[in-house]
């Protein structure tokens, strides 16, 4: 309580307004807007990495067709922004998901924060990818024929031989690309998915603190790129075999 | 996704210190290292497409286009129709102003301007013999850096003033800051911090030689700065400030969030005029799609090439 007075006093003496400090409605909000980002952050990276697993496989396939589709989908989703992708998910193929009954009006069955996590694992998908491709071209070839040797099939030599060591080349470039995925979240706030960036707009509109909200907002994301680099490191120490710099 | 359990016990009675079990692994590790740390400078906007792709795209493009087309109801007008009526409005706006996709490119080109001007400062700040402007440079440069394009952008549309005020310095001149110059400043910072550590990049990857022949040659540092190391750095910046203006153009559209009259603003609205038919949606979509890609890959495949012709033969 003494904590919120001082927030109140703050705001009564000098007009700096950190509503959601004293406001019960106001933090719950926040917070509820801060795991929801959290949620899209973790979804969005998780989806994004089976998508460059799956695709990095499917680069090496025998079959032309699918190499070629991968490599149209890689291009395509490279070389257009972002936030129109994900406004084409949301606008064209939203409209094709069927619908059912929540009480009185009709819901898609993918909502908005599903589009957001889709349309952002296919566009961090796409320079995962390239970036397990090129880790698994670092992979010597000699590897790839002793796992045949021992009679394993493309896939699970893929699964189980070549993948865990053409990830642990590329974790540098995929720690890049994560925290670039991470920045990009925001874009969500373009289909009103109720994240961070969606809910601090409405905190300040309804209270006029832009200044104290944005303030906010660089903490809170220059932060989690800090957390998400930390934990990448640690990880990379863990996952660390000898033979791997 | 850690794979790492059963791998590491395998290994566990492995002698490290005379050696490894993977040892031609080691060099490819260091080299995607050093790639990564480069690509996180540069940018990550790397294409290898051919023009023929090109013409796949168009197929796609007139399949869509062509599945609209049926599902048109009669009397209305068809996708190709609609696309060809509102191309103008979504291109460059309305008669006699430049708006649409041409105010992209016009935010585009002054967002770049001002940010490598402000970025080149900034990274010659962070090479800097003072310990302070080092260090404080860094701290800027890491800031805009490792922030959200959309959380700068807001700040910037939102915090700058409308007008700017020249009462108070005795000129009575009020100066209007209309949106879009304030999409220009917002975009601007991010190219900014990026555009610093390419400077920053480009100086240290430089051999040491450069700098100890300049010194033993009497060269003061400021001369050494000018006349030597700089020359040399512009031809390795100039790639990635190619990939980074990619970069910022695909980006220009996230500033239709504040209402700037842009290509995004547009489309909607011209959907909008259309009565919001689903038919229509995709294709006008599409279409902003591909006007952005056919603007970006031109410069893209242009920066590549550039790199090739660069390439320091060490």
């Amino acid at each position: 309580m003494e904590f919120a007075n001082f927030f109140q006093s703050l705001y009564d003496n000098t007009g700096w307004n950190f509503v959601f400090l004293y406001e019960q409605y106001e933090y719950d909000r926040l917070l509820e807007a801060m795991w929801v980002s959290v949620k899209l952050i973790i979804a969005s990276l998780f989806f994004s990495l089976v998508v460059g697993f799956i695709g990095a496989w499917a680069q090496g396939a025998k079959s032309r067709i699918i190499r070629y589709t991968m490599a149209g989908y890689i291009q395509l989703f490279r070389n257009t922004p972002p936030f129109v992708q994900i406004l084409f998910f949301y606008f064209v193929l939203g409209n094709l998901v069927p619908t059912y009954d929540a009480g009185g009006y009709q819901a898609a069955y993918i909502d908005s924060f599903g589009w957001a996590v889709i349309s952002l694992g296919f566009f961090a998908g796409a320079f995962n990818t390239e970036i397990f491709r090129s880790g698994i071209e670092a992979v010597p070839e000699s590897t790839r024929e002793a796992a045949e040797a021992l009679g394993y099939t493309r896939l699970k030599s893929y699964m189980h031989i070549i993948f865990p060591l053409a990830f642990r080349v590329c974790l540098p470039a995929l720690n890049n690309n994560l925290v670039n995925l991470l920045k990009t979240t925001t874009l969500a706030y373009g289909i009103a998915v109720p994240e961070m960036m969606y809910t601090a707009n409405q905190i300040w509109s309804d209270n006029v603190n832009v200044p104290e909200m944005m303030i906010v907002l660089f903490i809170y994301y220059v932060g989690l790129v800090a957390i998400l680099v930390y934990a990448m490191h640690k990880w990379e120490k863990k996952m660390k075999i000898p033979g791997y710099g | 996704m850690d794979t790492g359990n059963g791998m590491s016990h395998s290994t566990a009675n492995v002698d490290t210190s005379r050696g490894t079990d993977l040892p031609v692994l080691l060099p490819l590790a260091a080299e995607s290292r050093q790639a990564a740390l480069i690509e996180r400078r540069e940018g990550t906007y790397r294409l290898n497409m051919q023009p023929r792709h090109l013409l796949w795209l168009a197929v796609i493009f007139t399949l869509v286009a062509a599945s609209a087309q049926a599902a048109t109801p009669a009397g209305l007008i068809g996708p190709m129709e609609a696309i060809w009526k509102w191309a103008p409005f979504i291109l460059w706006g309305p008669e006699g102003q430049l708006t649409g996709f041409a105010l992209n490119l016009i935010i585009s080109f002054f967002a770049m301007i001002l940010g490598t001007v402000a970025g080149a400062a900034l990274g010659l700040m962070q090479v800097s013999l003072l310990l302070p402007v080092r260090q404080g440079s860094w701290i800027v440069t890491q800031f805009f850096r490792n922030s959200p394009w959309l959380v700068l952008l807001f700040t910037i549309m939102l915090l700058f003033p409308f007008e700017i005020d020249l009462n108070s310095i005795g000129i009575d001149v009020i100066i209007p800051v209309p949106d879009w110059i304030k999409a220009v400043i917002g975009f601007s910072l991010p190219v900014m911090a990026n555009i610093s550590e390419v400077v920053r990049g480009a100086v240290i990857s430089l051999p040491s030689g450069q700098w100890e022949s300049a010194e033993s040659l009497a060269f003061t540092r400021r001369q050494t700065m000018w006349m030597i190391i700089l020359p040399q750095c512009v031809k390795r910046m100039i790639p990635p400030w190619i990939n980074w203006y990619c970069i910022l153009a695909m980006s220009t559209p996230i500033c239709s969030i504040m209402g700037v009259e842009e290509s995004v603003t547009f489309t909607a609205q011209a959907l909008n005029a259309e009565g919001d038919r689903p038919e229509l949606i995709p294709v006008f979509y599409a279409f902003l799609l591909i006007i952005h890609f056919v603007y970006t890959y031109p410069i893209a495949r242009w920066s590549i090439q550039l790199e090739k012709k660069f390439v320091i033969k060490t």
